[in-house]
């Protein structure tokens, strides 16, 4: 019973930290573009310096 | 098409989108960017996101380009100064296709407010439900008394808002259908959830032994996953519709006194002089007082031939003015103009066209009502035999939580999703969320000749025939001259390496051609009547050397790629391929015996069209309409379902289904197979919905229905339901 009084406010929280990180991804626009995230990391454009301001 | 309208930003002037970049230079420096946003069909891979972004990133005046894939679509900020046509050109020399996009329109679509609602009330569902299923699952594992209340407390904690939160969309539709007396699917789907919670709670309060707050939030989960696919494939629909900028003349240079000034058709009257500068676009009704010019009616009519235009012609909204400036006394603006008319035409057709109940709304106008009665009827069953209130309640609301349509809610919309990403991927626009399954039912395909099965552009074809000499001159005369056919002709001679003749005193009259003088003598290229030569019945110029024969300089309009193999494909499919055109009766039978189709009809008039399509859905035909001009739109409005390439007028766009955003027909025939299989996934999955309410049923009235297997079969069906749909792609 003690175990389960701790574990299950874990679980909640962990699982509130995910949908709260969800949120904030969703919001920066991760999910705009998911085919040219996919292809952007194949090309070599930024590999010798990050891209610029 | 799009190509050649500015920035609103920059001045109507045909003529300033020439020298954009000065602009971006003189002045503009702290001026804020601009935002412009072009479509790129056939990006498809990492090279090429990087030409496409390098290319456009080279562009002076551009700070940043950004490339979508998913959307394939590139988002530009620039100086004010920066047009989308000059980018689209940029875009066409490293070989991509580009159209312009109304990024204004756009940028209300894209803060997609009631998609990423949907999404945020789908991502607390999910969480909602996962926690629960975990107590849940302690609770059919075996935990009783204390510790199953315990369980049910917290999972009605967690349930309870979850449900008031996420499920709002549905209670929102079901009272606005409830206020009006009407049944949707909402409704049966709100009283489910609102029983299944109360019945819950009021047992986890007597510690009762049966609680449904899982199916309650996974019920809500599903049916969300299903209104999220469905709202995405309206809202790009939504998008397709407005997202290829339009291409009016919203302004028209009015001859004044003093000089002329640009002012907005609408405040044009009867008698007004306009000027209409080469290669603009005529913006209303009139007759020619000075100049004369040679016109195209090509998206007005489908006549291929370019036609003469001199002092008391009249000229028609719509064409476009091709080689001299015209001064245009106006007989019509606005709403009396062809142009206008054409659109009265189209919604007349489109008020004709029998409404289409989608296979959806078929499916729930035979399920809502059902589910209640089924309900209701367990309910008073259960009350008559037992007098118990709790038990009889407690049955209605697991027939409810069983039959409730998880699987019916995802049926179609994960079908058309796949189906419509994969149409996308091929370069197919869907503008309208049932023209997949309209699509499905055709039987008759009609095709509009110039523009839609050929380019709609002149290539010569009899060059070889010419000496060096003549080649030469052409190529010196053509350049001097804005007219179609010779920009054609000057650019297939340069494609061939040939150099221009040099040439004194270049000279071109509008309406008839150019003239020069080489090495003494008399140069003329241009039409057959200005040089003596006999009238041809096809496209062609003519070229003179002094006092040589006339030498004839015949052009034909290429085929569409992949027009050719789609009327092929599309006859083996069974279909039946018929030719509507505006051109000459001569031009369309070559074309017709070229591309082999026997059923054409030449010098057809936008009523005749729609006649023709009115004719073929009386005889019970389904037909597709593909077309582009403005004498197609009635024609595109009646069909069953219609389709237009992307080079379209806005207005042809508008009255079609679908939009073809490459320049290849080939995606047609492709479309069709893949909306036949949509159909019949859909149908397919309505079977499973069926099947597994026919097994679920019976169990949920006999009372044998425990929360397990209720979140069992709801999962079961769900799952099967899409992974049937994922099929498609």
């Amino acid at each position: 019973m003690n175990t389960l009084g701790l574990l299950i406010p874990i679980s909640l929280f962990l699982g509130a930290v995910g949908l709260a990180a969800f949120w904030w991804l969703l919001r920066k626009g991760q999910f705009d573009d998911p085919d040219g995230d996919a292809h952007r990391i194949l090309r070599d454009d930024y590999d010798d310096r990050p891209k610029g301001p | 098409m799009v190509a050649t309208f500015e920035h609103p930003t920059i001045a109507v002037c045909p003529g300033c989108t020439a020298a954009p970049a000065e602009r971006a230079l003189a002045g503009d420096r702290g001026a804020k960017d601009a935002r412009l946003m072009l479509s790129v069909p056939t990006i498809h891979c990492a090279g090429c996101i990087s030409t496409v972004e390098r290319a456009l990133n080279a562009v002076p005046g551009v700070h940043t380009a950004q490339v979508n894939l998913t959307l394939k679509r590139a988002t530009i900020d620039a100086l004010p100064g920066v047009t989308a046509a000059q980018l689209v050109q940029t875009l066409k020399d490293v070989g991509f296709e580009a159209h312009e996009l109304d990024a204004t329109i756009l940028a209300a679509t894209q803060t997609d407010a009631t998609g990423r609602d949907l999404l945020m009330r789908l991502a607390v569902a999910g969480f909602a439900m996962m926690n629960v299923m975990l107590l849940s699952v302690a609770v059919w594992s075996g935990a009783d008394d204390a510790t199953r209340d315990m369980m049910h407390w917290i999972s009605a904690a967690i349930a309870l808002p979850a449900v008031v939160f996420t499920g709002r969309p549905f209670y929102v539709n079901a009272w606005s259908a409830l206020r009006v007396g009407r049944l949707n699917m909402d409704v049966p789907i709100t009283l489910a959830i609102t029983l299944a919670v109360a019945t819950s709670l009021y047992e986890t309060m007597h510690s009762g032994e049966h609680a449904y707050f899982d199916a309650a939030i996974s019920l809500t989960f599903f049916l969300l996953a299903g209104r999220y696919l469905d709202h995405r494939t309206r809202a790009s629909a939504r998008s397709a519709a407005q997202e290829l900028a339009a291409l009016e003349v919203p302004h028209a240079l009015l001859v004044t006194t003093t000089g002329t000034r640009p002012v907005a058709i609408a405040e044009l009257a009867m008698g007004d002089r306009v000027l209409v500068q080469p290669g603009a676009r005529i913006p209303v009704d009139g007759q020619i007082l000075i100049g004369s010019s040679e016109i195209d009616r090509s998206l007005m009519t489908g006549e291929s031939l370019p036609a003469f235009a001199g002092p008391g012609d009249g000229v028609c909204a719509g064409e476009v003015n091709l080689t001299g400036p015209l001064r245009v006394a106006v007989t019509a603006a606005g709403a009396d103009t062809s142009l206008r008319q054409i659109a009265d035409l189209v919604a007349i057709a489109e008020s004709g066209r029998s409404r289409y109940t989608s296979l959806a709304d078929k499916a729930a106008k035979l399920y809502a009502p059902g589910v209640h009665i089924l309900s209701a009827l367990a309910f008073i069953g259960w009350y008559l035999a037992t007098w118990d209130l709790r038990i009889s309640l407690n049955i209605a609301a697991a027939v409810l939580i069983i039959t409730c349509p998880c699987a019916l809610g995802l049926a179609v919309p994960a079908v058309t999703t796949a189906a419509s990403g994969r149409l996308f991927r091929k370069g197919l626009l869907i503008k309208d969320a049932t023209a997949m399954e309209r699509l499905a039912e055709i039987d008759t395909v009609v095709f509009d000749k110039t523009g839609t099965l050929t380019m709609g552009a002149p290539v010569p074809i009899d060059l070889d025939a010419l000496t060096p000499d003549a080649a030469r001159i052409a190529l010196g005369l053509a350049g001097a001259s804005a007219h179609p056919l010779a920009k054609a002709l000057s650019d297939a001679l340069t494609a061939r390496m040939v150099t221009p003749a040099p040439l004194d005193g270049i000279t071109e009259l509008p309406g008839y051609g150019v003239q020069a003088l080489w090495q003494g003598q008399t140069v003329r290229l241009g039409r057959a009547a200005w040089l003596g030569a006999e009238t041809p019945d096809e496209t062609a110029t003519f070229l003179q050397i002094g006092r040589q024969p006339v030498t004839s300089l015949r052009f034909t309009d290429n085929l569409r790629p992949g027009a050719a193999s789609t009327v092929a494909a599309l006859k083996a499919r069974g279909l039946e391929v018929i030719v509507l055109s505006g051109d000459t009766q001569k031009a369309v039978e070559r074309f017709a015996k070229e591309i082999d189709i026997d059923d054409f009809q030449a010098e057809a008039s936008p009523a005749a069209k729609i006649a023709r399509i009115a004719a073929l859905s009386a005889a019970g035909r389904k037909v597709l309409m593909v077309g582009d001009g403005l004498n197609d739109t009635g024609a595109l409005a009646a069909a069953h379902v219609s389709l237009s390439p992307a080079s379209a007028l806005d207005a042809a766009r508008v009255a079609s289904d679908m939009v073809l955003l490459g320049t290849s027909l080939a995606p047609v025939s492709d479309a069709i197979h893949t909306a036949i299989r949509a159909r019949a996934r859909i149908q397919e999955n309505f079977t499973i919905a069926t099947l597994y309410n026919i097994i679920a049923i019976p169990i949920a009235v006999a009372g044998l229905a425990t929360p397990l297997a209720a979140a069992l079969a709801m999962s079961a069906s769900s799952i099967t339901v899409s992974l049937n749909a994922l099929r498609v792609r």
